[in-house]
């Protein structure tokens, strides 16, 4: 439970031209519906990019979390535009750790890819657990 | 300018790619449709004639990315009325060619909002297969209407 405390803000990359974009938001999806859904809350990046005042507030306020799909670390970049501080994950550092995970296909990543985000979204599960300061174990 | 390089430049122009821009907006399954429908017509329905850029690149990427809709005819497809895509396009870069915002499509075409911004449901892929087509007519539109300028010039500075 997270007791009335502030949820982590979860901010993915909007990645649409390569299938690690993909395992990003799917790795996002994991995380905030299924393994930490009272504890996290997804803010779009498009938001972000817009400056939209609630999901500045959002980031400023609260904990967070960026899931970046490439090296340009768009969500990470923005979240400290946006006057955040974030936890930054990169899907390349996790798939270094597992060279097997070998995503494919964006629109519809294959089973790999998916796993792969189930992966992450387990490790950074840990990460919400700690800034939470809740043992999920 | 010679007749060579004028016509080097109109089909430049005739060959240059349309810039579809999606707001991939994750929280919402409005935002999954523009993903998606953006894919269907990249890699399917008009596949060679179109390019896509990430939102975020705008601001978070190079000179370069932001030079994009400056050279190329852009296409922005939101999911909701904030427009993200098509005010982030316009802040950083350059007024778009064209505009779709899908919650507005539905409404135009009667369909249920769809829902599952993971996994979309029926009203969703249905959602899908609207707003793509709607991309395909508009990239169509927006290359039709370059190809008109472009020979319009061509014509002109021939005389």
């Amino acid at each position: 439970m997270n007791d009335g405390k502030r949820k982590v803000v979860v901010v993915p990359c909007s990645g649409i031209g390569k299938s690690f974009g993909s395992v990003a938001r799917e790795a996002g999806y994991e995380l905030c519906d299924e393994l930490r859904p009272e504890a996290t809350q997804l803010v779009a990046l498009s938001k972000l990019v817009l400056g939209e005042e609630q999901a500045r507030e959002h980031v400023r306020q609260s904990p967070a979390i960026t899931i970046d799909g490439c090296k340009l670390m768009c969500a990470a970049k923005l979240v400290k535009h946006s006057g955040g501080t974030a936890r930054e994950v990169a899907v390349q550092d996790v798939y270094r750790r597992h060279k097997e995970l070998k995503p494919d296909g964006i629109a519809e990543l294959n089973e790999a890819g998916k796993q792969l985000a189930r992966v992450m979204a387990e490790e950074i599960a840990a990460v919400v657990d700690d800034l939470t300061g809740c043992d999920h174990a | 300018m010679s007749n060579e390089s004028q016509t080097s430049n109109a089909v430049g122009l005739l060959q240059r790619k349309v810039g579809i821009v999606a707001c991939s907006g994750e929280e919402l399954a409005e935002g999954t449709v523009t993903r998606l429908a953006t894919l269907k017509v990249l890699h399917e329905l008009r596949r060679g004639g179109t390019v896509t850029i990430c939102l975020p690149l705008f601001l978070a990427g190079n000179e370069g990315n932001r030079k994009f809709a400056r050279s190329h005819p852009t296409i922005t497809v939101d999911g909701c009325d904030l427009r993200c895509a098509a005010h982030g396009a316009e802040m950083y870069s350059g007024k778009p060619a064209a505009s779709i915002v899908v919650s507005d499509l539905l409404a135009e075409h009667g369909i249920a909002r769809p829902e599952g911004r993971r996994c979309l449901n029926d009203a969703g892929r249905k959602a899908v297969e609207i707003t793509a087509r709607r991309l395909a007519a508009l990239v169509d539109e927006v290359k039709g209407k370059r190809e008109r300028v472009a020979v319009a010039d061509g014509g002109d500075a021939q005389q």
